[in-house]
């Protein structure tokens, strides 16, 4: 249930480039951490720029309180990969980490699930310490989510003996975690996007046992006509109508009327490609919307706003 | 044959003067930009008006754009795009027009068996299981393996023109390095120290401590494996790093240039701009940079604006002059707002368009600037609307 997805403990927002994951993951966090759960926003994609999102400097590995109850993290696997060794392999803490990290990015580019392990094995850790109420990890995109959730299955097939293999168990466990683990999909009413959703939506099914718990749809255009009133539109194109419009404002009515036109053409064919994704995929997952936020710029003022229309959508 | 080509030296002023100059062009640029949109419809006019034989190499069409080039499998083949697709658009091209679609697996595999030096080596490799994932993500493999594709066509001198889209990557300069890293690969001591003869590696591996470690957490075995998947790897060192030499070689040929897609949001943007910055210092030729999802212009004219700040303000009194005129008068007023809202909403972002056009610094001398469409573009009409708004002169 909508109602429900910030009750879970750990979850992953993902989506095609540029659509909007850190958006919706910095606005979830931060409305979780607005109704009183102590919240960590943990991004793990190299490139990130989740701290833009709440305009409070750069974020590193170590969390930091950016919001009353809300902190923020950047993965770093050298330093994820230390923490690892140190914590979970009981190794001390090698001053000289550099031939161990190359070594490490070597085993890693041929092994798959090495390198994701650490990235999402910080976040679920967190969650199994029990140090915050919710995690949100802006995560990787569509492209590279799926190895990145099935990281532990793969490297269960691939290494039999082993320290890693050992601690894959309870990563495998809560991750696979109905009411403690959820994936969330983000999109835009765009035809690619849309069609990296359905098949994402698939994929995860089938592969990863994380499950689907939302799928946002971001800049969702408003709808510029009620009832009826685009035949009044039609209307008022007709020529006859623009030469009167014309002399009564004294300057030319057609580039505003041209704007209009666009607006509802781009809408619908946004509708068109909202029907396909409501058709794809399973009707219990819950669609929110997010409208298009006609914005001078983007920082804090964007994730508040987009929290808002979240909250609203999930409270019904 | 195809018609002789302009190789003189003079400076390019439109897409049209570049890409008669050229033969190869590599679009990219970030996510979801256009740079697959942009690189069929540069190919399309190129066939259309250039003429000669144009190929554009696409990764990852939208369906309904890989059933009108003609691209319904997958596969690697290049194929002809049916002539009919430009006479449903009205046009009569000059040249021919092929597509191809990137397969990054099945790319993979050719040039394991190119560059195997027997069948049972590339069957062990192609047989291993680690295999898969390196074909998948091999340092940037799935860059590399497009300019290494792109290598091989150009070799077979098939073609004109390869006009040559390019993956989605998390940082745009990846596939510039991508045959840097390929070679650096194969030369880290790293892998010389698994593929060592087992013996001389007993020794090493009790002198280094992270090996220990790397046994401890990885274990025998599968330190093994690896080593095993690349000690067949390895004997293809030779081929791998020659060829991925010539391809660097090729991207910086000066038959080859890059044309940079970006919408004018901030991100890509900023991207734009640092992989500009990025193909200047390594010394490759930056031919256009296409402007892409741009609100028309009309959203900053100032007439319009005075017009739709009218309609905001004082609706009643502008639609009582047209509501003689039409059939549900009482409705004129609300819809005349709504249109003037709506106006003024877009142009928010249109100015903010215009100031990140404003903040591009160095700019390559030929700018296009293509609007946004009312919808997706999935057809060679399409493609020939987006591609005339490229073409010309201009900026
Ligand atoms: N509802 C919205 N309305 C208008 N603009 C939005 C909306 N949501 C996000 N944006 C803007 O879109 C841009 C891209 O958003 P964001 O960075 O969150 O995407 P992303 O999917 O994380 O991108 P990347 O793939 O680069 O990580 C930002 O400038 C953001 O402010
Ligand atoms: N000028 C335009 N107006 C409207 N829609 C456009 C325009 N250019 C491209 N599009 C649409 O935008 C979507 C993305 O375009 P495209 O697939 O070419 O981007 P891309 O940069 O190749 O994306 P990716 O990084 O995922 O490969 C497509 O649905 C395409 O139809
Ligand atoms: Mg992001
Ligand atoms: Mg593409």
């Amino acid at each position: 249930m909508a109602r429900d997805l910030l009750d879970h403990k750990l979850l992953f927002v993902t989506g095609k480039g540029g659509v909007g994951k850190s958006t919706v993951a910095a606005a979830l966090a931060l409305l979780a951490s607005q109704r009183g759960k102590r919240t960590l926003a943990c991004e793990i994609d190299a490139k990130g720029n989740l701290s833009d999102f709440f305009e409070s400097g750069p974020t590193d590995y170590e969390p930091r309180e950016v919001q009353p109850n809300l902190y923020a993290m950047s993965m770093d696997t050298e330093a994820s990969l230390q923490e690892y060794l140190r914590l979970q392999m009981r190794l001390p803490a090698i001053a000289r980490i550099g031939p161990l990290a190359r070594a490490f990015e070597f085993v890693a580019t041929a092994a798959p699930g090495v390198r994701e392990i650490l990235t999402v094995g910080k976040p679920v850790w967190e969650v199994r310490e029990g140090h915050y109420d919710l995690v949100v990890v802006d995560a990787v995109a569509t492209g590279h989510i799926v190895s990145q959730l099935a990281a532990p299955q793969s490297i269960n097939e691939l290494v039999h003996v082993g320290l890693i293999r050992q601690q894959t168990g309870w990563l495998i466990d809560i991750l696979g975690k109905k009411e403690t683990t959820g994936l969330v999909i983000v999109t835009t009413p765009e035809e690619m996007p849309v069609n990296e959703t359905i098949e994402l939506a698939g994929r995860v099914e089938d592969e990863t046992d994380v499950a689907l718990k939302g799928i946002v749809v971001n800049r969702v255009l408003p709808e510029l006509f009620g009832r009826g009133e685009e035949e009044v539109f039609e209307e008022l194109r007709q020529p006859a109508a623009v030469g009167a419009l014309d002399d009564s404002l004294g300057s030319p009515v057609e580039p505003v009327f041209e704007a209009a036109r666009l607006a509802v053409t781009m809408r619908r064919t946004r509708a068109g490609h909202l029907d396909r994704l409501r058709t794809s995929i399973d009707s219990s997952i819950p669609l929110l919307y997010v409208p298009y936020l006609f914005m001078r710029a983007h920082g804090f003022r964007t994730t508040r706003q987009v929290a808002e229309a979240l909250s609203a959508e999930l409270s019904y | 044959m195809a018609p002789k080509r302009r190789k003189d030296d003079e400076r390019a002023t439109s897409l049209e003067h570049l890409l008669a100059a050229k033969e190869i062009a590599v679009v990219c640029g970030s996510g979801g930009v256009g740079k697959t949109t942009t690189a069929a419809a540069a190919a399309a006019m190129a066939a259309a008006s250039l003429g000669g034989k144009v190929l554009v190499v696409t990764v990852d069409p939208a369906r309904r754009l890989a059933n009108a080039l003609g691209l319904e499998g997958f596969g690697n083949k290049e194929k002809p795009v049916p002539p009919d697709a430009f006479k449903q658009a009205g046009v009569q091209p000059r040249g021919e027009l092929w597509a191809a679609m990137l397969d990054t697996k099945e790319s993979w595999d050719a040039l394991i068996h190119m560059h195997a030096p027997d069948k049972e080596t590339a069957k062990r490799i192609l047989d291993n299981p680690l295999y898969q994932n390196v074909s998948g993500r091999f340092v940037q493999s799935h860059d590399y393996i497009a300019m290494e594709r792109l290598y091989e066509i150009h070799t077979s001198g098939d073609y004109d023109l390869i006009v040559v889209d390019t993956p989605p990557t998390r940082n745009a300069i990846d596939f510039l390095e991508a045959p840097e890293h390929m070679a650096d690969f194969f030369s880290s001591r790293f892998l010389r120290w698994l593929t060592a003869p087992a013996r001389s590696r007993v020794i090493n591996f009790a002198s280094r401590p992270f090996y220990q470690v790397a046994d401890r957490i990885l274990g025998t075995q599968f330190l093994q494996d690896i080593s095993e998947f690349f000690m067949n790897f390895q004997t293809m060192y030779d081929g791998f790093v020659e060829r991925a030499r010539a391809v660097d070689r090729l991207l910086h040929d000066r038959r080859t240039t890059f044309i940079v897609v970006s919408t004018l949001e901030h991100v890509p943007v900023r991207e734009a701009e640092f992989f500009i910055e990025a193909l200047d210092e390594r010394k490759f030729h930056l031919g256009a940079l296409v402007l892409n999802k741009v609100l028309p212009s009309y959203f900053r004219d100032e007439g319009a604006t005075k017009v739709a700040e009218r309609l905001c303000s004082d609706s009643p009194e502008v639609a009582h002059a047209a509501e003689s005129l039409i059939a549900n008068p009482d409705k004129a007023a609300p819809v005349l707002r709504e249109v003037g809202e709506s106006f003024l909403n877009f142009q928010v972002v249109a100015k903010r368009e215009q100031e990140q056009r404003n903040e591009l610094a160095k700019l390559p001398e030929v700018v296009a600037t293509v609007p946004y469409f009312d919808s997706d573009i999935y057809d060679m009409g399409g493609l020939l609307d987006l591609g005339f708004q490229i073409w010309g002169r201009r900026d």
